[in-house]
């Protein structure tokens, strides 16, 4: 069958055009990098969730300066040991504002809203960060790599894990720390970002005693407008004022 | 709350939002939150910087206290150390840990073999070239019945209770009735005190070497590693596992691991390891499934800080 010039013929049943379509449907660009957030998106908490990625974009970014110049290269020089601490307080500040960014998404039931997944990439990531930063420290080929490997190993032989996860293996577990654990919490993170984005932010609970729903004018004491949220606070956007809602909204606020 | 106001609640939370939005620069957020978390970290390490002490080696430990070495080096002998009593993945000399009827150290096997007599003593020794007198003594000892070398370990590890440092790093000790021993462990000392037995328990089949089990095993069943560590508040009973060597932060995020240790039963349990493991395995998998887990579910409907973190749209919403 011939085809228009420039036009190529579309196969029925194409894997890569049903994977695109996919992918559209469930974040469109609009939604992927949205450009307003519903209205109730107005807290200080909010702002963890971004900060532990931007922690873990430190700790990559300083973790990479140690891989290029090998392990033992902080031990004997001052930068080797300036990007050393980096990579280590970023560590610090990763899992402190990580917990922190779980507290607060525990305390709003973010589960909500056929959204159990996000919490569960969150909670598998968290999981997935302490075996990541524990081969860290037995990589760092000092005492303190000497003590924890010895005191750890009794833990993962108990449970028949060190028959393959050996603490005491410093090839091994390097491996792990540069490679393996950091591609499968990078994976996580994009996943739990994706899944956020696909079901918007968690809308709050209804309020007792009444059965509006949220982003209804009664919800919002009939006023048709949004709360009046301080413009001044992270994930508001930069300041921001509300608008009111659109004849169809976008998906970023949909759950 | 009703299988049926849940379901009405999810669908509720799961409905397109139809309320006001505002304006949001997600790319610039993030840029800003690097920013932030790159200067933290800039500012924290030009503060406080981060620890690196000097590892230990097998000769620093044999020349700072060579009683304690040879103490150690004759149990690795006698298999009575804790490495060669063990278990799997390093030898079949126990079963290792389990709960109940699970034996998951047992079934999982022996991946890392060592022979502490034959790694740690007898073929570093045997590599020592030039020195007839040794040879014979291994020779002695290894030909002797099982019997008699206990006879000879015991009765030197009963002597090396009353030894004292010597000059020039030996020890003096009176080895009544230990026969070869003290001719094997007094080589053994002199080749740990200048670096040879370092490299030996590296030697392996091949010229690149990463594996460090048997010189750390070989250092933990001495007293140099825990004494160290207790100085620096690393023991177990010290909440170690979180703690980090001088005054800065550890691992944190392990305070509930090791919380464990510090009650009974698991303080007290020969078994701590697996038990602690399987309450933190178990929990870990109650946080992944905190969503679908009655009662866990609900708490932050029954404690509503929700209304703090959400003032303003409750306010506005009167």
């Amino acid at each position: 069958v011939s085809v228009p010039a420039g036009e190529a013929r579309r196969p029925r049943k194409s894997w890569t055009i049903a994977v695109r379509e996919r992918a559209l449907a469930s974040w469109p660009p609009e939604t992927l990098l949205a450009d307003r957030q519903p209205s109730y998106v107005s807290s200080w908490i909010y702002v963890f969730g971004v900060l532990s990625i931007a922690s873990l974009v430190v700790v990559i970014a300083s973790g990479t300066v140690l891989s290029l110049k090998g392990p033992g290269w902080w031990h004997f020089t001052g930068i080797g040991h300036f990007f050393n601490s980096i990579h280590l307080w970023s560590v610090e500040l990763f899992f402190f504002f990580m917990v922190i960014h779980l507290w607060g998404k525990y305390w709003m039931a973010a589960w909500r809203g056929r959204r159990s997944k996000v919490w569960i990439t969150g909670a598998i990531t968290f999981l997935v960060a302490i075996p990541c930063a524990l081969t860290g420290y037995v990589s760092q080929q000092n005492f303190d790599a000497q003590w924890i490997s010895t005191q750890a190993k009794d833990a993962m032989n108990s449970a028949g894990i060190g028959a393959f996860f050996n603490l005491t293996n410093f090839g091994q577990m390097y491996s792990y720390h540069v490679l393996l654990l950091p591609v499968a919490v990078v994976a996580l993170v994009i996943a739990h970002v994706l899944l956020v984005r696909k079901h918007g932010v968690v809308p709050p609970f209804p309020l007792a005693g009444t059965t509006s729903k949220p982003g209804t004018a009664a919800s919002q004491g009939g006023a048709g407008q949004g709360p009046t949220a301080s413009p001044d606070r992270p994930g508001d956007g930069g300041g921001a004022s509300a608008e009111s809602s659109p004849p169809e909204p976008s998906r970023e606020g949909s759950p | 709350v009703t299988r049926s106001e849940r379901r009405r609640l999810e669908d509720e939370a799961a409905r397109k939002w139809t309320g006001a939005y505002r304006s949001y620069d997600l790319v610039k957020e993030f840029c800003i939150a690097v920013g932030v978390a790159l200067a933290l970290a800039v500012v924290l390490t030009i503060l406080f910087s981060s620890p690196d002490e000097k590892p230990s080696t097998i000769q620093q430990w044999s020349r700072s206290d060579p009683v304690d070495f040879v103490t150690t080096a004759v149990s690795e002998l006698d298999s009575s150390s804790g490495t060669a009593g063990y278990g799997p993945p390093y030898n079949h000399n126990s079963d290792g840990q389990h709960m109940a009827f699970i034996h998951l150290q047992k079934w999982l096997g022996v991946s890392h073999p060592i022979d502490t007599a034959k790694d740690f003593v007898i073929a570093p020794l045997q590599a020592i070239p030039g020195q007839p007198a040794l040879q014979g003594a291994i020779s002695t000892y290894q030909s002797a019945p099982s019997k008699q070398q206990m006879a000879w370990t015991d009765a030197y590890t009963k002597a090396l209770g009353n030894a004292k440092a010597g000059p020039g790093g030996a020890i003096i000790v009176t080895p009544g009735g230990s026969g070869p021993v003290p001719t094997m462990m007094s080589s053994l000392l002199s080749f740990a005190q200048g670096g040879g037995l370092d490299g030996a328990l590296l030697t392996s089949k091949q010229f690149y070497q990463t594996d460090y089990t048997k010189p750390l095993l070989f250092m933990a069943d001495g007293g140099l590693l825990s004494s160290r560590a207790q100085a620096d508040h690393l023991l177990g009973n010290q909440w170690g596992m979180m703690n980090e060597t001088g005054s800065f932060p550890g691992q944190t995020w392990l305070w509930l691991y090791t919380f464990w240790y510090q009650i009974k039963p698991f303080s007290t349990s020969a078994n701590a390891d697996i038990l602690v493991m399987t309450v933190m395995g178990a929990l870990s998998l109650a946080l992944v499934l905190v969503p679908f887990i009655p009662g866990v579910r609900d708490i932050p409907r029954w404690i509503p800080l929700y209304k703090l973190i959400w003032r303003d749209y409750y306010r506005s919403a009167g």
